[in-house]
């Protein structure tokens, strides 16, 4: 005969779910629920605090009719682009060289590694006093000798958004180091060897062999850097303040400061909005795939 | 002959191949360094010299005077006590949100693993998208939710908010990691007795100590480094060190005082060196977790 389970075996058994649950609550709230709020503040009239009317896309409307949100969009094109490219082709350079059974591998790697465990802010600050057109780098090489050399990109509107490339490069060429090299170590050696073998120089084995064979690494790293890149905001705050001007203005930093310092609440969530759905049109196919090959491949 | 010919100029060849490989490594190893090289001897120079133009060259006078100044007499806004506070604030912001998200994410990752039930896999997706979340999504409705908690402009609200965000990174981390111990481990448990607590702290936690340290490390970095969330939600004495750090920086009355920028900046920048210095095996283990599926 059969007891009815008690209320202790049916605790028992709902333990683990009942655990669980308040993180659920928490980031269910504080992440889908969160987003469904700024949405909702970015369909009404909010400007200085919220205000839960509907206006349709209005706020929308004004965000692209806004110059620097133009300037910002136009800003974050370029730097993905170019911050995408170098780190990529920096990070796999490191990484293939370092692949040849180097000396002294460890220490080069954690040269090469630190800026990731620095704050952007610091990162910032770093890079805006090796900028500085007159004491900095541009000094060392006029007293160098080479006087026409001027770097002065980061007061010059027209430059100041490759200043933030070059920092951002700087502090992320590890992250793609290390992606590509773990990449590296997972190709078989015979491949190489065979390839050898059959004649083939090394700078050939790696572009038309290798290379080809660390997609998967390159799709993490392209995805992981274009998050960076539609994030950042504490670099550019820390190094160019979005100025001159408004010459470097980037979506997470316009957001920002429509939201936090202008008044414009219901711009800064329309902004918000657009680059959640940069994230997610970046993030959704690529965890689908990844999910989807986990279920698959084993 | 002909032979040994061919092999003394495929070792000529080798030869160059190696120098090119290590010169490139080392130039690039310097460039790497350049910026922490002039960090460092900017922090230990006096303002005059710092004036007189000398930017990357060793301190002609060693002089800690702008650490001291950076440290605790800076002027921040109109407070003019250093950045100390802050970095008091900061390791009291960073060290309770690291324990909590870690022993969180841990609890999670065992559960989502070992104790699987219907639409587990759903919640592991939904946790995994909002590890990629920009945070600007959120902060709006955040400052809301934390002034009527009575967090606004709290370290207690920075440790809430960090803990939230950091439990996505923690399960991940703690899922993938226990997804490779074998269920039979605790199906035999169970059998044997031991309960869910139980198998938590005697077989999971003990085996899971390196992933642990990885998760701790990875949370203290981002939240040590955090600049977002401090600047949204407090303001003045209740800043952490990046937002102060920021603060000192753009300050723009009388001579910019570039020294102590920089002590200020190795200021901020030490406690996250130093984790990295001594556990760099780790940070790297969490920073390619994220791009390496479990």
């Amino acid at each position: 005969m059969r007891r009815a389970p008690s209320f202790r075996d049916r605790l028992a058994r709902r333990l683990p779910q009942l655990v669980l649950s308040p993180s659920l609550v928490v980031v269910f709230i504080g992440v889908y629920l969160f987003i469904a709020w700024t949405g909702w503040v970015s369909v009404s009239s909010s400007r200085m605090l919220p205000r839960y009317d509907f206006v349709g896309l209005e706020q929308y409307g004004r965000l692209w009719a806004t110059p620097r949100w133009q300037t910002a969009v136009t800003n974050l094109f370029i730097f993905t682009a170019l911050f995408l490219a170098v780190t990529i082709a920096l990070g796999l350079l490191i990484a293939i060289l370092l692949d040849q059974r180097i000396r002294a591998e460890g220490f080069l790697r954690t040269i090469y590694l630190y800026p990731m465990a620095l704050s952007f802010i610091v990162t910032g600050t770093a890079w805006k006093w090796v900028m500085n057109p007159t004491l900095g780098v541009q000094k060392v090489m006029n007293d160098l000798g080479w006087d026409s050399f001027v770097f002065d990109w980061i007061t010059r509107p027209e430059f100041a958004i490759y200043c933030i490339v070059i920092a951002a490069v700087w502090q992320s060429t590890g992250f793609a180091m290390a992606i590509f090299l773990a990449g590296l170590r997972g190709i078989d050696n015979s491949i190489i060897k065979a390839a050898q073998i059959e004649g083939a120089g090394l700078p050939r084995i790696y572009w038309s062999i290798i290379v080809p064979m660390l997609r998967p690494a390159l799709l993490s790293v392209v995805v992981l850097l274009s998050y960076i890149s539609i994030k950042s905001f504490d670099l550019v705050l820390a190094l160019t303040n979005a100025g001159p001007g408004s010459a470097t203005e980037m979506p997470s930093t316009f957001m920002f400061s429509a939201t936090f310092r202008r008044n414009q609440m219901g711009v800064g969530a329309a902004s918000a909005i657009m680059m959640l759905m940069a994230v997610a049109a970046i993030f959704v196919p690529y965890l689908y795939s990844e999910l989807r090959e986990d279920r698959h491949g084993r | 002959m002909a032979a040994e010919r061919s092999s003394a100029s495929a070792r000529r060849a080798r030869l160059v191949g190696r120098a090119f490989i290590y010169g490139t490594l080392v130039l690039l190893a310097l460039l790497y360094l350049m910026p922490l090289w002039v960090m460092v001897v900017t922090s230990l120079k006096s303002l005059d010299e710092v004036y007189a133009g000398s930017f990357i060259g060793l301190p002609r006078a060693l002089t800690l005077e702008a650490w001291e100044k950076a440290w605790a007499t800076a002027c921040i806004g109109t407070e003019c006590g250093g950045l100390r506070p802050y970095f008091v604030n900061s390791i009291l912001m960073t060290v309770p949100a690291v324990v909590i998200s870690t022993a969180i994410g841990a609890m999670n990752g065992y559960i989502l693993t070992k104790w699987r039930f219907r639409g587990a896999n759903l919640i592991f997706g939904l946790m995994l998208f909002a590890c990629f979340l920009p945070f600007q999504a959120v902060i709006l409705p955040m400052a809301q939710v934390l002034g009527r908690l009575g967090l606004a402009g709290t370290i207690a609200g920075l440790v809430f908010v960090h803990s939230v965000y950091g439990i996505t990174f923690t399960t991940l981390f703690f899922r993938n990691y226990f997804v490779t111990i074998p269920d039979e481990l605790t199906k035999a448990a169970q059998i044997d007795g031991a309960g869910f607590f139980r198998i938590f702290f005697a077989i999971m936690l003990p085996a899971a100590l390196p992933i642990v340290v990885v998760s701790s490390i990875w949370q203290f970095t981002q939240i040590w480094n955090d600049f977002l969330f401090g600047v949204s939600f407090t303001s003045g004495a209740s800043s952490p060190v990046t937002v102060a750090l920021n603060n000192i920086v753009n300050v723009t009355m009388g001579r910019k005082q570039y020294n102590v920028d920089m002590a200020a900046a190795m200021i901020a920048a030490v406690p996250t060196l130093v984790v990295y210095v001594v556990a760099g095996r780790y940070f790297v283990r969490g920073l390619t977790a994220g791009a390496v599926k479990g």
